[in-house]
């Protein structure tokens, strides 16, 4: 792993995962969406969940972070883990008067400095005295990885942080969390239905459908006969895309390489 | 000015100063019927007061916050939408509450004054109540303010951040049950929610931070008190809903005056 291990607190003690499941099982009502569902997020990894509408990522996700309790298995992490979650969409009530930088203060006691820090990191300096239902989807996206910043985290999880932004959108924000887990050396727990945005900037894909499919490097899983039969056409297309994989566009058109880790993971 | 003026204005006052920010919380939390449901349940907890010769302040606490709690149970079970069971709790338990009363024979209650309140005829000990209440919830508030706020912007959130957010749910059940205890002989059980939510909505406009809310809620508040006992006393009107007309009146007011961008 070329990315370094998180260092502060003594947490360097510890070489295992960051988070992991145990034949996590969860039901709702007689149907069970996860079924003995085994994964882990180790320091300094992108570890991306794809799979079909229903196949449990959401849910998956939500049991990680301590929202969905279990009904089999178990969810473990390290001790005194820091969490920052990114959640889909997040909508504040007309009613309640909020800035950008008083939204972010509200998680936990922060000081001004180490707020406009967090803005800066997210490129939304200039929404800080914004009212935050005027800003948009890609804004709050960005507001959100923000927030979770401030609480420096040694995991971040996202789930489906595409469905709100454009492309374009969608692009930098993942330049940006690149960004954070090289300079912070956090993990990243992320959904994504994007499967050509998955396999250029992750270190390793989770092929879920109410169980683990498969899982692996990005162009291993890519082969897998498991993740043709759930992808089927999107798969083929992909094919082409792996290929050309060891590089992405900046907003300018300028190629940019940005899986480091290549040659050490898997 | 009397006696009775200057008590009726120091109680309403102490009222719509604790309404303030409590009432602020309960427009950003979408909870305007949920408290109109706990204060309609505080005649039960007056009768239950009575039967069990305790103060009827500590009946309407208990009652309320029953309530409160049989709510985020039935919610659980998801097959009823919320307004539903609010207004299903909401009026069986005033129409409980008028039922019980009527069985009590022997006892003699101003029925009139515990829906609609009477403001001109507070006691020392009322007074007493409310601001010994009132800074009981003030201060609860103050220390619950940034993770109640948290809460209310997203549950979710707030939970993975490590907050206890039943336990602070349930605290801001138990602030708006000491409210309604506190205001009932004031404004009435009929009209408590209005002092609630009016200032605070007639607020919103202005205001850029939730404490700018707050603090504009409780100042419009104390006007619509004092405009509305002033009114009372000169037209000899219903004190309550005086101070609820006052209250409305202002929030129109409020939503003419033209705003900068």
């Amino acid at each position: 792993m070329s990315i370094p291990h998180p260092s502060r607190d003594g947490s360097a003690l510890f070489t295992g995962p960051l988070a992991w499941t145990e034949d996590l099982t969860v039901r709702f009502g007689r149907r069970t969406v996860l079924d003995r569902v085994n994964i882990a997020v180790q320091p300094g990894e992108v570890v991306t969940l794809i799979g079909p509408n229903g196949a449990g990522k959401t849910t998956l996700v939500r049991a990680v972070l301590g929202l969905t309790a279990p009904d089999g298995g178990r969810v473990l992490r390290r001790p005194n883990l820091r969490v920052g979650y990114m959640p889909q969409k997040l909508s504040v009530d007309q009613t309640l008067p909020l800035t950008v930088r008083r939204f972010l203060a509200l998680w936990r006691p922060v000081t001004a400095d180490k707020v406009a820090a967090a803005l800066e990191e997210a490129g939304v300096t200039r929404l800080a005295d914004s009212a935050v239902q005027t800003i948009s989807g890609g804004e709050m996206q960005r507001v959100l990885l923000a927030r979770a910043l401030l609480g420096e985290p040694d995991l971040l999880v996202l789930d489906e942080p595409d469905q709100a932004v454009d492309v374009h959108g969608q692009a930098e924000l993942f330049n940006r969390i690149a960004q954070v887990r090289q300079r912070r050396g956090c993990g990243v727990l992320l959904v994504s239905h994007d499967l050509h945005t998955v396999m250029a900037r992750t270190d390793r894909v989770i092929c879920l459908n109410g169980h683990v499919c498969c899982s692996g490097r990005p162009e291993d899983v890519s082969r897998h006969p498991e993740y043709h039969a759930l992808f089927g056409g999107h798969a083929r297309d992909l094919a082409v895309y792996v290929h050309h994989h060891d590089h992405a566009h900046a907003e300018d058109g300028k190629v940019v390489h940005d899986h480091d880790g290549d040659c050490c993971h898997g | 000015m009397d006696e009775f003026v200057i008590r009726a204005l120091l109680a309403g006052g102490g009222i719509a100063l604790l309404a303030g920010p409590l009432g602020s919380f309960v427009v950003w939390r979408r909870m305007a019927y949920f408290g109109d449901t706990l204060s309609h349940s505080a005649l039960l907890g007056v009768t239950l007061g009575f039967l069990l010769g305790v103060n009827p302040m500590i009946g309407v606490m208990v009652v309320c916050v029953s309530l409160a709690l049989a709510l985020v149970a039935l919610q659980r079970r998801r097959n009823l939408a919320a307004d539903t069971l609010l207004g299903i709790l909401s009026h069986g338990s005033l129409s409980l509450g008028l039922v019980a009363l009527a069985f009590l024979e022997t006892l003699r209650v101003d029925l009139m004054a515990y829906l609609f309140g009477d403001i001109l005829s507070v006691t020392d000990g009322d007074l007493m109540a409310i601001y010994g209440g009132g800074v009981v919830a003030l201060t609860g508030l103050g220390l619950l303010w940034r993770r109640l706020l948290a809460v209310t912007v997203d549950e979710d959130l707030a939970r993975v951040e490590g907050m206890p957010v039943d336990a602070l749910r349930l605290a801001f059940m138990l602030l708006i049950a000491l409210v309604i205890a506190i205001a009932m002989k004031i404004v009435g059980i009929l009209l408590i929610t209005s002092l609630l939510i009016i200032p605070a909505a007639a607020a919103r406009r202005f205001a850029r931070t939730p404490e700018g809310m707050a603090a504009l809620a409780s100042v419009l508040g104390i006007l619509a008190v004092i405009a509305g006992i002033l009114a009372s006393l000169t037209w000899d009107l219903p004190g309550g809903p005086s101070v609820v007309v006052a209250a409305a009146a202002l929030f129109l007011l409020g939503s003419l005056v033209p705003l900068r961008r």
